[in-house]
């Protein structure tokens, strides 16, 4: 193969000398092109780290253990994150229960009963565009059918927020796991005389129950990140609040709003709070890579 | 399969239907009796249900935009799109500014985003040693999981300096210099701007693009880069006169995608973009896009005109990634389907 010899650097002289100039000008826009390649490979990897670096060297110097104790604080005076973080953990929550059995049920219904009819097909194309819509509007949505007829901010609003932005993924996964399971399997449960509900919940889904984890989990994972649907629906809270019917508290609106002041005591907190959140956020896509690799191979 | 809930019934069974009906063909099923039987129904309409709730989120955020947005069109109609006003306290709005801010720094995000994408699709298909693969591609697809605000964060206090410092003076001073291109390199060097957010979404959107289009040169047949290599051909021509020809229509289907992610993408511009209602023909200037006015005014809107407003330009925004999204979906959807006939 005329690739394997080009990469060696001895057999590349000596063939380049060798032929024509045709050939060397090929060889060498081979060479530039696959070098350029290299670089955008470690032009994407550069940033990573330099993100990662960033993140960890002033979030891990804004670490303490009274992030966890106290409250966000008024400028210019110590404090926590710990409403913040507990109102985060509420209302993602309370948005993977409302996102998992409607995007379970939905991918159900694609993968199961709609197959090629005209509403899965329209409602797969239209699932597939809700997973990368503009969270922002997800956000302005949810504050004009919810926020606005009832007059104030909450943290079921942030929930149902990022239960919409959920659901998507939820959905796509669970098809295409459904989708894994070979015919012989349903056969065989449905010739014992199982109704089919019972096929689906107790074996077809059981089968791929390690897929649709991991599509929940990376559902939680992107949900947490997300900002722009809060700031129109969960808004903030500078209290301990567990009322979700009231503004609540949440890291990402917090960093939002602490990263753009002017005060240092934010700022640092605004970094501990953004490497709390890319922590979180990291480590549940890989478990739900490590857990989907399990499951498929076993 | 999904009539079976309604006409399965087999001899035997404590089926309520009479055994003169035994005689159309045999169903697969057994039901045991006249409850599973509804119980199938029940199970199979609720999950359509949630399947066309689905359906209807979209519906139902396009009328409600629409209709919340409707005193801001009705007052300045088409004007609207068009115009560069933005005056909460004559309540007088145009929003020419924010829309041009997003496609501009969306287009540059495209312009840096897609031949690196490029290059890390082709690194990693053609030229990444067995054992790094997995790695690399994983490393690449942690970019995308990082949420957006760690980016606007990172972009505002370590990437603006900087790029104000070194990079900006080093562009006015080399492509400033050229005759057209020129003035878009003119400026205050202060490294917030169009220019910084366009960079920092290129970032964004290249994990996007770049798993799209790996994933798409790997279903190129093995057999067609094979009789390629066969006859001699470098790498690159494989990837350039093979690989890219047979997955063009992905993999603008991918470049789309990302295109609609940073149309859409919010909190990494509001942080560097600037935010100011100006349109102007330096990429170094401020700017604003219709994600990052949102962000900042819409709670601090107390007009209901200039409310209106903002939601209109939700909606530009939600009609625009919509008609991207749907056409990158569209042409993946026919590689895949391209890709089954031919193999």
């Amino acid at each position: 193969m005329a690739t394997e010899m080009s990469t060696t650097q001895a057999n590349t002289t000596a063939l380049a000398q060798a032929t024509s100039p045709l050939y060397r000008r090929r060889l060498r826009t081979n060479r530039i092109n696959l070098i350029l390649s290299m670089a955008a490979m470690a032009f994407g990897m550069a940033f990573l780290l330099w993100i990662l670096i960033v993140l960890f060297g002033k979030g891990f110097a804004a670490l303490s253990p009274t992030l966890f104790t106290q409250m966000t604080p008024p400028p210019g005076s110590e404090g926590g994150l710990a409403n913040a973080i507990f109102g985060s953990v509420v209302i993602v929550a309370a948005a993977t229960f409302i996102s998992t059995p409607i995007g379970i049920l939905a991918g159900i219904y694609l993968a199961e009963f709609g197959k090629d009819g005209w509403v899965a097909r329209v409602t797969r194309f239209i699932n597939d565009i809700l997973l990368s819509a503009p969270s922002i509007v997800i956000g302005l949505f949810v504050y004009t059918v919810y926020v606005a007829p009832v007059q104030h901010f909450s943290g079921w609003a942030g929930s149902v927020a990022l239960a919409l932005i959920a659901v998507p993924v939820v959905v796509r996964t669970t098809e295409n796991m459904l989708h894994l399971v070979p015919v012989s399997l349903r056969e065989a449960a449905v010739a014992l005389g199982a109704p089919m509900w019972k096929v689906i919940l107790m074996v077809t889904l059981r089968a791929v129950r390690g897929g649709v984890i991991t599509g929940i989990l990376l559902a939680v994972a992107r949900v947490s990140g997300e900002t722009a649907p809060l700031l129109f629906t969960a808004l903030n809270n500078q209290f301990w609040s567990g009322n979700m019917n009231a503004p609540m508290a949440n890291l990402p609106v917090v960093i939002f709003q602490f990263a753009m002041s002017p005060y240092e005591d934010w700022k640092a907190l605004a970094w501990a709070a953004a490497l709390l959140i890319t922590l979180t956020v990291l480590v549940l896509n890989i478990l739900a890579r490590t857990l989907f690799h399990q499951s498929s191979t076993r | 399969m999904s009539n079976h809930a309604a006409s399965a019934s087999f001899p035997g069974s404590m089926s309520t239907d009479r055994p003169s009906r035994e005689q159309r063909e045999p169903q697969p099923p057994a039901r045991r009796g006249s409850a599973g039987r509804w119980q199938d129904a029940l199970f199979e309409n609720t999950t359509r249900f949630f399947a066309l709730l689905v359906l209807a989120t979209l519906a139902g955020i396009l009328l409600a935009l629409l209709v919340t947005a409707w005193p801001a069109l009705q007052k300045f109609g088409a004007a609207f799109f068009f115009t560069n006003v933005w005056n909460p306290v004559k309540s007088d709005f145009g929003g020419l500014a924010p829309i041009y801010g997003t496609l501009v720094t969306s287009f540059i995000a495209l312009l840096i985003g897609v031949p690196v994408s490029f290059g890390i699709a082709l690194f990693l298909t053609e030229m990444c040693p067995a054992p790094l693969k997995r790695p690399l591609g994983t490393a690449v697809e942690l970019l995308a999981a990082i949420p957006s605000i760690i980016y606007g964060m990172w972009g505002l206090f370590v990437f603006a300096p900087l790029f104000g410092d070194y990079i900006q003076p080093l562009l006015t001073a080399t492509v400033g210099k050229l005759p057209v291109v020129g003035a878009l390199f003119q400026g205050a060097p202060n490294g917030i701007g169009i220019l910084t957010a366009g960079i920092i979404l290129s970032v964004m959107i290249i994990p996007f693009v770049a798993s799209v289009m790996r994933d798409v040169f790997e279903i190129v047949p093995p057999v067609l880069k094979e009789s390629a290599y066969g006859i001699g051909a470098t790498t690159w021509e494989v990837v350039w006169n093979i690989v890219l020809p047979y997955t063009k229509v992905g993999v603008i289907g991918g470049i789309m995608l990302g295109l609609g992610r940073a149309l859409g993408e919010t909190m990494a511009v509001t942080f560097v973009i600037g935010n100011a209602y100006k349109i102007s023909a330096g990429l170094f200037e401020p700017g604003n896009s219709i994600a990052s006015a949102l962000a900042n005014e819409f709670n601090e809107a107390a007009d209901p005109v200039h409310r209106a407003s903002l939601i209109a330009l939700g909606l530009v925004l939600f009609v625009l990634t919509f008609i991207v999204l749907a056409l990158a979906r569209m042409l993946i959807a026919q590689l895949a389907k391209g890709e089954g006939k031919r193999t």
